[in-house]
């Protein structure tokens, strides 16, 4: 056990005196947060808008000025005909029409659900959903303040079409794909350049001559990553919910196990990585091509699963962090708990068993 | 007769840390001249010097005739260079290196041709022409950077620790293409730890702390401290100096 | 017996790295293991050190056999591989500590045992390994090495790239080592550094060319030796190259070391080179050092 903290020791002082790795490892999180998270909200200033008013009443001239004014949204153009939509959506650049039916005032009034339709063009879907959300939130005030909060569920019903990009499903979604990326890059890529520069330093000869078990170099130097990791997973959370008021609805202890789970997922992946190669370069290469990318491309964080030919989709399952993506939005967005990501959860409980046994059998006793 | 290298209190500073302190000497056209030194002793600061890559702070140098503060450009085009770390590309061919050195000091097409076919006959190496240099024993890259280094014509031929690990039999091979150089009027300076290849050089001297601590003939620098190899002399110089703690 | 090779053959793809080696180190024996870069020095090191499998052979190591008994064996083994093998982000203390920890030991109890070499490093006990000199280098991953008390020693070229000064301070420790009853196992390029230890083996190519004393490998060379100077040494040598007596010329430094197939009548040669034009001609018998040994034996077996 002495040992082992030893180890443990002698790999933070790697880490800690390194600082311009370490600079990065925190800086990125932040930098991705703070990037992804404003250049969606960036978008949100006077957003283009298009509106066709099939009635010209008081309630719907109230909302549309109401729209216009927030602040958020900027009207490009008036539309005196639905046919003009697409003319709107192609060379006006509009980013969101609101379509309002005739009658409007009248079945307000009547309490017979009258519809409001939001047209966003979702070819960037979080600025999409966000201007959706946005635009929603406002007609929903309206309603209230004539109305008065009691009466839910609300009156007027507003039915989203996305345009050219119908899949799309939650906002914040970067949040998810970002600790994932984060947590992959940190564990695995970290964890496999550490153990293969002890192989190009010639340090494993002597920690393979040792008494040391393999376990135990093992464990050793991914123990750091793993506190490396979870505190990433803290600055990018604290970052969503403070400067992005993101909510957490689920558990909090949930996330923070489920994202324990991920690390030792990656870090199985970047034990398997670093036995089979000799150099830091090779470690770092493979890291990018074999996991970052899929990370990035086929979790679903930027392209739609649903979308993607079958073949993609059929690989995309062997992509833990299609798991995770799915655990993590559950969780934040919608409150899941157990319950709801079991299955996922499992999955991945599944593939970090195989990957760990995997990587302790590559793991090499000898040089060959 | 104009000397191959000229120096005179040639001194390099980096900050307060004198690396070079005023080194004097000459190198004759066609010798062997060892510059012998423990890491860290200045050798490769000075060389650097020499070879056209960093400015002195203080002090006069001129090599090849030209002189080290005005004619950089000038000095690298007229010396060739081999170190034992790097000079060839093990990914090409023995045929490709050649032609790429020759390509990067402007030699013509046809002088190309000629000189690669010159330098495969001369080394023997004709039947591996085609072979990546990878494949290649370690004696043999030595004597084909050796030649590389010279594709050019250079007057002064720098090499830098030229001959560790390999053979005994190998060895002297090299140095016997030193020899054959230095016969043509090649300028040869060696830069070295290795006090063992210090004995072959027609003159040396030993850097300590950034000076020269003893120069001459090997033959006379033994005599004159009455040691039996440069080695010991080596060790008597520079034993107990901060280069070494 | 402390070490114990028995025809041990090891192969990387086409290349034959070591081809039916065979020798014994004794107990406390300082015993080198000579030859150029390639020969299979390292590769035999590391099969020594549990961390390659032979193709073919068996070794023991303290009676323990590498291959099927690497676990035991492991503790009882100082090894210091070719490069530098050090943490260079931590401080010479760090290291030490380190590897004393992962050995089971402290620094304390064995600091007896490395006192020697590590008292010459400890006023710089706190500063990184990385900016230690070559020789400090060597004296710390020395003191790595040996702090786990182990029965033998093996270093894998821990000469190499280092100054004249440096090496010889390494050899004297290393001598002094031995004193205590420990058996080390040095490889190095070095053909000079023979004469430091008790046996040696000349190892070529992946064969063994020769296994004795340097002493008795020096007394072994049986042709007529001269040592040939001139005012020209490479038109000396040429020459010599064409005199018909001649088995080798080969330059050493200054002179020329000529070996002869037969005894030469006096004056022959002298008369010889000085009808070639040569000038400040100086000839003497001359006893052979390990390099010409080596040569000799590398010679013989091209033929």
């Amino acid at each position: 056990m002495k040992t082992f903290w030893a180890f443990v020791k002698k790999e933070t002082i790697h880490i800690l005196r390194d600082p311009r790795t370490l600079i990065i490892l925190i800086g990125m999180p932040i930098a991705q947060v703070v990037l992804f998270g404003f250049a969606i909200t960036n978008e949100l200033n006077d957003a283009r808008i298009a509106i066709f008013d099939g009635s010209k009443d008081p309630v719907t001239i109230e909302i549309a000025d109401r729209l216009t004014s927030s602040g958020f949204f900027q009207l490009a153009v008036e539309l005196k005909d639905e046919s003009q939509l697409e003319q709107a959506f192609r060379h006006d650049r509009v980013k969101l029409a609101v379509v309002f039916p005739p009658e409007f005032q009248d079945h307000f009034f009547r309490e017979d659900s009258p519809q409001i339709q939001l047209i966003a063009d979702a070819t960037d879907p979080n600025t999409a959903t966000t201007l959706v959300a946005y635009a929603s939130a406002i007609i929903r005030q309206y309603e209230q303040e004539k109305k008065g909060s009691a009466t839910l569920p609300y009156a007027i019903q507003t039915e989203v079409r996305m345009r050219y990009n119908q899949e799309l499903k939650s906002v914040f979604l970067f949040v998810p794909g970002v600790i994932t990326i984060i947590l992959m890059l940190v564990s695995a890529m970290m964890t496999s350049i550490a153990l293969t520069r002890e192989k190009e330093l010639g340090t494993m000869e002597i920690l393979l001559v040792s008494p040391l078990k393999p376990a135990v170099i093992v464990m050793g130097k991914v123990i750091p990553y793993i506190a490396l990791g979870l505190a990433n997973v803290a600055i990018i959370l604290v970052l969503a919910t403070t400067v992005f008021h993101m909510p957490i609805r689920g558990s909090l202890p949930l996330l923070i196990a489920e994202s324990l789970l991920f690390i030792l997922t990656s870090l199985a992946l970047g034990i398997m990585i670093s036995s089979r190669v000799q150099t830091q370069q090779v470690a770092l290469m493979i890291s990018l091509m074999a996991l970052m990318l899929p990370t990035i491309l086929l979790s679903g964080f930027i392209f739609p699963i649903e979308n993607m030919p079958w073949l993609l989709r059929a690989i995309s399952h062997i992509v833990p962090a299609r798991w995770f993506i799915v655990i993590v939005k559950g969780v934040m967005l919608k409150g899941a708990g157990m319950a709801v990501i079991w299955k996922e959860t499992l999955v991945l409980v599944f593939m970090t068993l195989v990957l760990i046994g995997g990587s302790v059998r590559s793991f090499k006793l000898r040089l060959e | 007769m104009e000397q191959a290298i000229w120096a005179e209190n040639l001194t390099k500073k980096f900050g307060s840390f004198t690396a070079v302190d005023a080194i004097s000497f000459t190198v004759g056209q066609g010798e062997i001249f060892g510059f012998l030194g423990a890491n860290g002793a200045g050798k490769t600061t000075a060389m650097r010097m020499l070879s056209g890559l960093s400015f002195p702070t203080s002090g006069k140098a001129r090599v090849a005739g030209f002189d080290v503060y005005k004619q950089p450009e000038l000095i690298k085009r007229h010396i060739g260079y081999m170190s034992q770390k790097f000079s060839l590309y093990e990914d090409l061919t023995v045929q490709e290196n050649i032609r790429f050195y020759g390509g990067i000091y402007g030699l013509s097409g046809a002088e190309i041709r000629s000189k690669t076919e010159q330098l495969l006959q001369e080394l023997d190496l004709e039947w591996i022409a085609k072979s990546q240099v990878q494949s290649l024993p370690l004696g043999w890259k030595q004597k084909l950077a050796f030649s590389v280094a010279q594709v050019h014509n250079p007057s002064i031929v720098f090499l830098d620790e030229p001959t560790g690990g390999v053979d005994p039999i190998t060895r002297r091979q090299f140095w016997e293409m030193i020899y054959r150089a230095a016969d043509r009027g090649v300028t040869v300076f060696v830069t070295t730890h290795y006090m063992d290849e210090a004995e072959y050089c027609d003159r040396i001297s030993i850097m300590v702390d950034g000076r020269i601590a003893a120069m001459g003939s090997p033959g006379e620098l033994k005599r004159d401290n009455n040691v039996p190899s440069i080695n010991e002399l080596f060790v008597r110089l520079a034993r107990h100096t901060s280069s070494n703690m | 017996m402390s070490i114990y090779i028995n025809h041990i053959s090891k192969s990387y793809g086409p290349v034959k790295a070591l081809d039916d080696i065979s020798f014994e180190v004794s107990k406390g024996e300082l015993f080198g293991l000579i030859g150029p870069d390639g020969a299979g020095k390292t590769t035999l090191i590391r099969i020594l050190t549990t961390l390659l499998v032979p193709d073919a052979g068996t070794a023991r190591v303290l009676d323990l056999d590498p291959v099927k008994e690497f676990r035991k064996l492991r503790p009882h083994i100082g090894y210091m591989p070719g490069r530098f093998s050090l943490y260079q982000d931590l401080t010479v203390l760090e290291n030490l500590n380190f590897f004393a920890t992962i050995f089971g030991t402290t620094i304390e109890k064995n600091y007896h045992l490395i006192a020697d070499i590590y008292s010459q490093i400890e006023p710089f006990k706190n500063r990184r390994a990385g900016q230690l000199s070559g020789g400090m280098k060597q004296k710390l991953a020395l003191s790595c090495a040996m702090v786990h008390e182990p029965e033998v020693l093996i270093l894998d070229e821990p000469t190499t790239g280092v100054d004249a000064v440096s090496r010889k301070e390494f050899w004297e420790m290393l001598a002094r080592l031995k004193e205590r009853g420990i058996t080390i196992l040095v490889s190095t390029p070095y053909m000079d550094e023979a004469s430091l230890c008790d046996r040696v083996a000349l190892i070529q190519n992946g064969h063994i060319l020769q296994v004795d004393s340097p002493a008795s490998i020096v007394e072994s060379y049986d042709r007529p030796l001269l040592g040939v100077r001139a005012q020209n040494t490479l038109r000396l040598l040429e020459d010599l190259r064409h005199y018909p007596l001649t088995h080798t010329a080969f330059p050493f430094g200054d002179s020329v070391h000529l070996a002869l197939t037969g005894e030469q009548t006096d004056g022959e040669l002298l008369d010889y080179l000085q009808k070639k034009g040569h000038t400040e001609l100086a000839i003497e018998p001359i006893a052979a050092n390990i390099e010409d040994c080596f040569m000799e034996l590398m010679t013989e077996k091209i033929a």
